[in-house]
């Protein structure tokens, strides 16, 4: 039972990473806390639906289709809301409050929208066969998850750490000023990273709609609760501490959950946020900023 | 010209409902016919018009007709206080039925109980509806009558372990747990564990993993429907077969249950005061003859207050007049089978049994009555 509970968390515990990695890169280069992130991961897992559902689509190709989608959603959120803010003094602040006033105005124009009510992926769109070995049950879904993660983990530091694009990336981070006097289009690295950070919400909520069955227009809000605390506990715009915090806090959760109480699981993801905060306000794994990607 | 004619209609006007009185027997009912919880008054109010035109066909009190009006409330107290009022004050009632929420109930039977005005409600499944007063009736079947049916039914198929679980942010579904409790401890289940979780969870698997560990004959779930399918849908990924029974409390009771969670819901159990495939008790009848007159399917508010609006018409009869304080006493005494099933009212004007109560069973994501 202990493997299998393991196991559950690992799997958690990949969700949360999922979600927390698109958030994690628009903090760590564009300096905002932008909460229309949720809004991408709900606009992915609606579209994918639409595309497997009314159009008929294999979701292989649903997926990457809502991940450019919800990217896309992004970006021109971004240049809706942001720009204007990215100048000010206390951009993180203000970023904060718009965006969390925008976040709910688009959730409930999506519930009037679409309504209110929990849909899933038709039957059959990812086989539902489960692995057994030792005891120990994974299913296809919850193993593409772990996979996802793990190779977009992979891959976004790669680009960051091979790539010219990624220098030009982390130098923007860093001091944009001094990277837009380098002769790097800032604006354009930008929106490619709210186009990256959107596509991975977007990604995400495909991922986990498809193994949780529960997609509504609320979906990424109750993701956020998890996925600040992850972004928090990694160290903000770190990669690789938002999927060890992710995979930590899944782990917590159902260990807590399994052996001692599980109505107490909530409370220990938040308790381990505050003394996080109190101990090392810069996260667990956080570095000195512009090491972060 | 024109003023004679006026004068003719105001003269008819005057004269019709004095003609009328004599004629008819004035009952009022105040139901939800506007807003966001209109769906249920609209129902109630169909099954109400269609007793009433069987009834009619042969009238009360040796041939009179029972002349209903419907008064919305909009799911608003203060509006329905109003128009309990107005059917006493104005319409000079003899009996209400409704109103259609157990808030309203709280508002309103204060109200007709002062005036000792019979008020029967329908759809008022709270505790403490009948507390109000002497002249509160109900025909609806609280939760704590329904879930020892469904339990009994389980332990019929060999279940003598339970686990429970629960959505611990949510009234309806801790409510629901505390009567499941309660009814499982009395009928002699021994619980294996208790597990709760958030209405808006995704991920049940800690829970689930943890009951699969204690092998427990049946798992049994007091949550709305979204969460239950999620609990049914992972625990199929974590390997849950026919071996352990899944039994829904109230919220379980919804075909969105198979809609949501598909063939994962096949084989739970859930209790409900009605169902529209029963064959029993004049069922079939009634379904066609709703179908027939509204051309939907009736629901367990149309099917309650088809009910209600025929023991109402028994009482108005059997109390030989058209007087609130005779009926308030005769309706105390109705015997009555109808399309919920046997029928008669406590000492205290609940409803006295639970025999009507079907056990249902999904399959292919669409309930069947279990046998």
């Amino acid at each position: 039972m202990l493997a299998q509970q393991l196991v559950n968390g690992v799997l958690l515990g990949a969700t949360y990473a999922l979600f927390a990695l698109g958030f994690t890169l628009m903090f760590g280069v564009l300096r905002v806390i932008n909460l229309t992130y949720g809004f991408t991961f709900s606009a992915g897992a609606f579209i994918a639906l639409a595309l497997t559902r009314q159009v008929g689509l294999n979701i292989a190709l649903a997926l990457p289709l809502a991940a450019l989608g919800s990217g896309l959603i992004a970006v021109l959120l971004d240049s809706l809301l942001l720009p204007r803010l990215r100048r000010r003094p206390s951009a993180e602040l203000d970023s904060l409050m718009v965006t969390l006033g925008a976040v709910l105005a688009l959730y409930s124009l999506m519930t009037a929208w679409l309504g209110p009510d929990i849909r899933r992926f038709p039957p059959g769109t990812i086989s539902a066969t489960a692995i057994e070995l030792a005891g120990v049950r994974v299913t296809a879904a919850q193993g593409l998850i772990l996979a996802a993660s793990l190779l977009l983990v992979g891959l976004l530091m790669a680009l960051m750490t091979t790539t010219k694009l990624g220098l030009a990336i982390r130098a923007v981070a860093e001091k944009p000023d001094a990277a837009g006097l380098m002769g790097i289009n800032t604006p354009r690295i930008a929106h490619l990273v709210s186009l990256l950070s959107g596509a991975l919400g977007g990604a995400g909520g495909v991922l986990i709609g498809l193994n949780f069955n529960a997609i509504q227009p609320y979906m990424g809000e109750s993701m956020m609760l998890r996925g600040f605390v992850v972004i928090i506990v990694g160290g903000m715009g770190d990669m690789r501490g938002a999927l060890i915090a992710g995979l930590a806090l899944g782990i917590i959760e159902v260990l807590t959950a399994g052996y001692i109480d599980s109505s107490l699981k909530e409370m220990v993801a938040f308790a381990i946020l505050v003394a996080v905060l109190w101990t090392r306000p810069q996260g667990l794994f956080g570095r000195a900023v512009g090491q972060r990607a | 010209m024109k003023r004679r004619h006026l004068g003719l209609l105001a003269a008819a006007l005057i004269a019709a409902p004095a003609f009328a009185q004599a004629q008819t027997v004035p009952v009022g009912a105040i139901e939800i016919l506007s807003g966001p919880a209109a769906a249920y008054g609209i129902a109630i109010k169909a099954g109400m018009e269609l007793a009433l035109d069987e009834i009619n066909q042969k009238g009360v009190l040796g041939g009179q007709k029972i002349a209903l009006t419907v008064e919305d409330s909009a799911g608003n107290k203060d509006q329905a206080i109003n128009a309990a009022r107005k059917l006493i004050g104005r319409d000079k009632v003899v009996a209400i039925i409704g109103p259609t929420l157990s808030n309203e109930m709280f508002a309103v039977g204060p109200v007709t109980n002062e005036r000792k005005i019979p008020t029967l409600g329908t759809s008022t499944t709270a505790t403490g509806i009948t507390d109000i007063g002497p002249y509160i009736f109900r025909t609806s079947l609280p939760e704590s009558d329904v879930i020892p049916v469904t339990l009994a039914k389980a332990m019929t198929r060999g279940v003598k372990t339970i686990a429970l679980m629960y959505a611990n942010d949510d009234a309806f579904s801790k409510s629901g747990f505390d009567v499941m409790k309660a009814a499982a401890e009395k009928a002699g289940l021994n619980i294996v564990t208790i597990d709760s979780f958030g209405s808006k969870d995704t991920d049940f698997s800690a829970q689930l993993t943890k009951i699969k560990g204690l092998k427990p004959d049946a798992v049994g779930i007091s949550a709305l429907v979204e969460p239950v399918s999620g609990v049914l849908l992972q625990a199929r990924q974590l390997g849950f077969g026919k071996e352990t029974l899944f039994i829904g409390g109230n919220g379980s009771n919804s075909p969105k249950l198979g809609a949501i969670a598909g063939a994962a819901a096949d084989g739970l159990i859930v209790g409900s005061p009605w169902f529209i495939g029963k064959t029993t008790d004049g069922n079939p009848a009634f379904v066609e003859a709703f179908r027939a007159k509204y051309k939907v399917d009736p629901d367990q508010f149309a099917a309650q207050a088809y009910d209600a609006m025929k023991i109402m018409a028994i009482a108005i009869d059997k109390a030989g007049a058209a007087d609130p304080e005779k009926i308030a006493t005769s309706l105390g005494k109705v015997q009555f089978s109808g399309v919920m099933g046997p029928f008669a009212f406590t000492d205290h004007r609940d409803p006295a049994t639970a025999a009507g109560v079907v056990v249902l069973t999904m399959q292919d994501g669409k309930f069947t009555i279990l046998q």
